[in-house]
């Protein structure tokens, strides 16, 4: 399959539909296909298996079907993931029942935790056999159902188009989320009468889109009379494709920014008014901000306990205002003077039709100081090659343009920190589940979304060795995927922390054993490059910029880098190791 | 302090799973339980018995709300309400006792419902605190058995919400 022939033109799109919306009488297979490309699908990541077996049966010879076998279901959850994530498609991905099933569920996680728009169909057994410990039997509705937004079990064919349009609009509606659809084998072969529903009747959904005027005039009158306002900019603002709104509204109202991790790429990292993020890992000037301000806005963040630290003096000295569209979140972890329950894009853009400014110049001057007294950084070295670099120069040859996905540890930390962010959506990283294994599949993932972009997908040695069978189906079809290997030889993090919180009582965290990573690639037929010095890394890295199709640039970096600054658990945000970041 | 929850939710298998599974990993406490149809055809009603302060239960209102099958969630102890539970209570009680507990069933307008050699089975319905009273008046002649219904409630009148 060539990627470039995933997206398909506007024309044959419509021809497409005409035929797909015939009111054939055909298979639940048959249905659920047709559901799919109705709803818009252009690619599905998945692997077959015995309950699923009369699905594959349909997309055999079906030339309107793009199907992406990866080599373990995981990876195929993680790319559906990368796939919604970086192009607000819902993300669909097809695992067999028992141990295909089972093996979606930390991806499914993932996606929960990340508000992530994906339809998850797993094959069960046949309807008589479920409950009776079939062979591959897994009740996957139970296991999943604190990790799902909504799931299905399809006990009749006819009900099959209208749960997986249903499926679509909850996912990717509201606070998004993952929706499963289990199908038992014997309901994927019955025949009846294809009917798409043309509506979607969900009374008891009913996702509060526009605010509340009354509470944006009171965050409005809030800002006016603020003298040391901050905003906190989360996922949200991705997801809800408001990052011009929220650019407009912080324009109009002179407000400082933090964007969380999820938040990062919404807000541009080199902007005047950005102070990058807060938090663990997060910058001096962020943490400075949020624990002296004096109205806190969030805006679709949910004040996780890796951005507040320490709830009980988080934010000490503000009146929180609390935009969001899951009305949960709104009071679960602070107290909230003025809450606006919608989806952030329509409540900025209401907001941006009165925005006055805050009375935060002298705040703005301060922040600036902060801002040139404690940037990011860390101790170069000549003769070392360090990860903080490694990211330093992919952002700068990238023009800080790519997509860039992440696994889970220092890496990851340091992308955040050192990648310059422009664009939203560039950044797909796991942030609630921390999901290791996560940053490479998911690049394919956003790949398959963006067949023309440059997609990079940096990885620490311990993730990449989590999906790393994944890279057949980069060799197989071609898919260009950069793939990034920090390699320290340890699992950085957890060395960090047993360095710093466990006296460096360093515990199972050598990974000393690991492939070689060059060769690692080249058995998959993927090409692979390797640098030990910085000189190494820019040729190396130019060369893999410059190579068409998939390539594994490893950079072997020193094992006792830390990811500074840190904000130690059970401290408050002020309370920071400065370290290596130290003036 | 303890609230008496309504929730009318889709009538759809696995709704009791999402419900009670929800309060479990939150960390909310349940009480007691009731489910059965409600006036409207396709719904179901839940009446939970739980305790928390006022932000546990605007949390639990609101995450409550978050599950798709759910349609309305109603704290009814914020307004005056009937609460009722069904207890039914297997006593032992030789024939020289039973007077006695037909005395006690008759105080409590309560009843026997069924009848054996030496045992009663009495039927009791009032709020909890009745059904606590009952049980604890009953126990010297030896409770065989007990079950209760939880408790069951709406509001008074025709206060809507």
């Amino acid at each position: 399959m060539s990627i470039q022939s995933v997206v398909s033109s506007s024309q044959s799109r419509e021809e497409l539909r005409q035929r797909l919306l015939q009111p054939d009488v055909i298979t639940g297979s048959e249905i659920l296909l047709r559901t799919l490309l109705l709803e818009g699908v252009e690619c599905v990541f998945g692997y077959p298996g015995g309950a699923v077996l009369y699905i594959y049966d349909a997309m055999h010879g079906n030339p309107d079907f793009k199907h992406l076998l990866t080599r373990h279901e995981q990876g195929a959850i993680h790319a559906a993931d990368g796939y919604a994530r970086s192009s607000g498609k819902v993300g669909v991905c097809i695992a067999t029942s028992g141990p295909g099933a089972t093996n979606l569920v930390t991806g499914i996680a993932t996606a929960y935790m990340d508000s992530v728009p994906l339809v998850c169909i797993t094959g069960n057994v046949a309807t008589s056999l479920i409950g009776t410990d079939a062979f591959q039997e897994a009740d996957i509705i139970g296991i999943t159902m604190p990790i799902t937004k909504h799931s299905y079990l399809v006990r009749d064919v006819k009900d099959l188009a209208r749960i997986i349009r249903e499926a679509f609009h909850i996912a990717n509606t509201g606070r998004k989320g993952p929706v499963l659809i289990d199908i038992p084998k014997d309901v994927s072969n019955q025949k009846t009468t294809f009917i798409y529903p043309e509506t979607i009747e969900l009374p008891t959904y009913k996702p509060t889109v526009y605010p509340n005027k009354m509470q944006v005039d009171k965050l409005l009158a809030a800002i006016e009379e603020a003298e040391r306002p901050v905003i906190l900019a989360g996922g949200g603002i991705v997801y809800a494709d408001a990052s011009k709104e929220l650019m407009e509204f912080v324009t109009k109202t002179r407000i400082p920014v933090t964007t969380t991790l999820l938040g990062l790429s919404g807000f541009p990292s080199a902007h005047e008014l950005s102070m990058g993020m807060p938090g663990m890992h997060g910058t001096k000037t962020a943490n400075y901000a949020l624990q002296n301000a004096d109205l806190l806005i969030s805006i679709g963040a949910r004040f996780d306990d890796r951005v507040t630290m320490k709830l009980d003096g988080f934010a000490p000295h503000a009146k929180i205002a609390h935009i969001d569209v899951d009305p949960a979140e709104i009071g679960k972890n602070v107290k909230t003077a003025i809450p606006v329950v919608g989806d952030v894009k329509e409540v900025l853009k209401l907001a941006n039709l009165k925005a006055r400014p805050a009375k935060s110049e002298a705040w703005i001057q301060r922040i600036a100081e902060m801002k040139a007294q404690y940037p990011l950084r860390y101790k170069d070295a000549e003769d070392q090659l360090k990860p903080q670099y490694v990211i330093e120069m992919i952002s700068e040859t990238t023009n800080g343009e790519a997509f860039i996905t992440t696994d889970v540890g220092q890496h990851q930390m340091w992308v955040a920190q050192y990648y310059k962010f422009r664009n939203p959506r560039s950044l797909i990283t796991s942030g609630g589940l921390g999901t290791m294994g996560f940053g490479f599949p998911s690049a394919i993932g956003v790949q398959m979304a963006h067949p023309d972009k440059l997609v990079i997908s940096i990885n620490g040695d311990g993730g990449m060795q989590m999906c790393s069978q994944e890279l057949a189906i980069c060799a197989i079809n071609n898919i260009p995927v950069k793939i990034v290997v920090i390699n320290n030889q340890v699992l950085g993090m957890v060395r960090q922390w047993q360095e710093l919180i466990y006296d460096s009582r360093y515990s199972h965290i050598d990974l000393a054993g690991s492939p070689d990573f060059v060769k690692l690639a080249e058995a998959y037929g993927v090409k692979g490059l390797r640098a030990t010095t910085k000189e190494e890394a820019r040729a190396v890295w130019q060369e893999a910029l410059n190579t068409p199709g998939p390539v594994l640039v490893e950079f072997v970096v020193p094992k006792f880098e830390n990811v500074f600054p840190m904000v130690p658990q059970g401290n408050t945000l002020d309370e920071m190791i400065m370290g290596d970041s130290e003036p | 302090m303890r609230h008496v929850i309504s929730i009318l939710v889709n009538d759809q298998p696995g709704v009791l799973q999402r419900v009670a599974g929800l309060f479990g990993r939150r960390g909310f406490n349940i009480e007691s339980i009731t489910v059965g149809t409600s006036e409207e055809p396709g719904l179901s009603r839940m009446v939970i018995v739980t305790r928390g302060d006022e932000k546990t239960m605007e949390q639990i209102q609101k995450q409550l709300y978050k599950l798709i099958d759910v349609a309305k969630v109603v704290d009814l102890s914020q307004n005056p309400m009937v609460a009722r539970e069904l207890a039914l209570i297997k006593v032992g009680a030789e024939p020289s006792e039973r007077p006695e507990v037909f005395g006690i069933v008759e105080t409590f307008r309560a009843s026997v419902v069924d009848v054996a050699a030496n045992t009663l089975i009495v039927q009791v319905v009032g709020d909890s605190d009745k059904i606590d009273a009952m049980v604890e008046l009953l126990k010297p002649y030896g409770i065989k058995e007990l079950t209760r219904t939880g408790v069951t409630a709406m509001t008074r009148g025709t206060l809507r919400k």
